[in-house]
């Protein structure tokens, strides 16, 4: 039985992983080969890189952390952060990544989900979506938002989703602008409407402050997979105790 | 032995997962070439065929790049040959996937697309089967957990070669041992510990 999935998120800028509240506030969390190499020893399933700092500058940085963890750690690899063109996504794949996601890029620019999937495989593209619970009329439930959850769009979460896996897509990294940072839950409804809705694995993320939550984002959202940053970054918990305690609620997970 | 007397080929083909493989590889100890050259892939004593993407592009490849030869003749001498995801689909004798396209044929069978009612791509961690007994299972157990992410799937004619079976809304070989030719559907270099032990399993086996 596929296992459900444990991803740690690790938040880069100038090289340091960072982690903040809504996109902003950030506390320096670490240096990024470290932690990748301490999650993979403690049995995480796959690893997120952001690049949140996203400057050209930044993206040399990233593909030097890329090519260190990649030597050292044996799980999937994904990042994201800036990537806008084919160009972007190749040097960042060559350095070792096995996934990009796409945000913002993927708004402006439908075609570059399409081309890289062509490319390099629907299974290399992930759509990051930034999802935030929405009054606007023409985003009925959730607007996608873009540039780091900074600029709304008026664009319905749902109705890009299934536009972005219709060109090439293979996986969608969901966050929840609303939950993320505050650690009291994922949104589930999202998570359910999203998973329920398109027929590629949908990653949860945003939100977690407890193992409870982990659990709900895979059951009562139905995720494939739960993404979270700062529960690991801070040890409040181990990798390892996440997965025990969705075992013991009955989730298949890969225990090592 | 030492490591370092044998050579060990990962065939470049212009597509595929490479870098991960080498990486797997420098980690366990091993020097590997990286290599597109017909002559020094039949002079390896041991070598991989990586594989990401889709299967008809994958041929068009390995047939535009010389490389389908290559392997052909690898698997006629019987030398160690070690096939990943794309890589395994390659050796069956057709593809459904983009149209129907021509494969190696090595292993007689198709390779069809995963069954509708779950998620596709089957991406993530699930457990592997182990059907017969072999050195390159050495301390992996039974329906240990590895990293797949396809979309379709190696259907061989007849079960001589299937060395693990993987559940996913069916029961689909995810490994094949024919000789001295191994295949994953799974990837050894994105499996964590159990994968480098597979790597390393082969290794011995082929280089002792």
């Amino acid at each position: 039985m596929l296992t459900k999935r444990v991803i740690p998120c690790l938040d880069v800028t100038d090289g340091r992983v960072v982690k903040g509240t809504s996109f902003t506030n950030l506390r320096d969390a670490g240096d990024p080969v470290e932690q990748a190499a301490f999650y993979y020893r403690e049995g995480a399933d796959e690893l997120v890189f952001l690049d949140i700092g996203a400057t050209p500058e930044a993206r040399d940085t990233m593909v030097n952390v890329v090519e260190k963890v990649a030597r050292q750690v044996f799980v999937p690899l994904c990042v994201g952060g800036g990537l806008r063109t084919i160009d972007d996504i190749r040097r960042i794949l060559q350095a070792g990544a096995d996934k990009v996601s796409i945000n913002t890029a993927a708004v402006q620019n439908p075609g570059l989900l399409r081309e890289g999937a062509a490319i390099f495989g629907r299974q290399c593209m992930v759509l990051a979506v930034d999802a935030r619970r929405s009054v606007n009329e023409n985003a009925a439930g959730w607007e996608v938002y873009t540039h780091g959850g900074r600029k709304p769009t008026g664009i319905n979460v749902l109705k890009w989703i299934e536009e972005a896996v219709g060109l090439g897509a293979g996986e969608i990294l969901l966050t929840s602008w609303d939950a993320d940072g505050h650690r009291a839950g994922y949104d589930n409804e999202l998570n359910r409407a999203v998973s329920e809705l398109v027929a590629v694995p949908v990653i949860a993320s945003g939100g977690a402050g407890t193992l409870e939550h982990l659990y709900q984002a895979l059951a009562l959202g139905r995720a494939d997979a739960v993404l979270a940053a700062s529960i690991f970054h801070y040890r409040e918990y181990s990798i390892r105790q996440a997965k025990e305690y969705l075992a013991a609620k009955g989730i298949p997970v890969r225990l090592q | 032995m030492k490591k370092d007397t044998k050579k060990i080929a990962v065939i470049d083909y212009g597509a595929g997962n490479i870098g991960s493989v080498v990486n797997a590889l420098v980690k366990l100890g091993y020097q590997a070439t990286v290599t597109d050259s017909v002559s020094a892939i039949l002079k390896a004593d041991a070598v991989f065929l990586p594989g990401v993407g889709a299967g008809g592009d994958t041929m068009q490849s390995l047939q535009a790049s010389g490389m389908a030869a290559a392997v052909l003749k690898l698997v006629e001498l019987r030398r160690p040959l070690f096939a990943i995801c794309v890589g395994m689909q390659v050796l069956l004798s057709s593809t459904e996937e983009d149209g129907e396209h021509r494969c190696l044929g090595i292993i007689p069978g198709k390779v069809r697309k995963l069954p509708q009612g779950q998620k596709v791509p089957h991406m993530g961690w699930n457990q592997v089967r182990q059907v017969v007994s072999h050195p390159v299972f050495n301390n992996i157990p039974d329906n240990t957990d590895f990293y797949f992410v396809h979309s379709y799937y190696a259907h061989p004619a007849d079960s001589s070669a299937v060395a693990g079976l993987t559940e996913y809304g069916i029961e689909f070989c995810s490994m094949l041992i024919k000789n001295n030719l191994f295949a994953t559907q799974f990837h050894p270099e994105k499996s964590g510990e159990p994968g480098l032990i597979m790597y390393s399993n082969f290794l011995k086996y082929a280089l002792s």
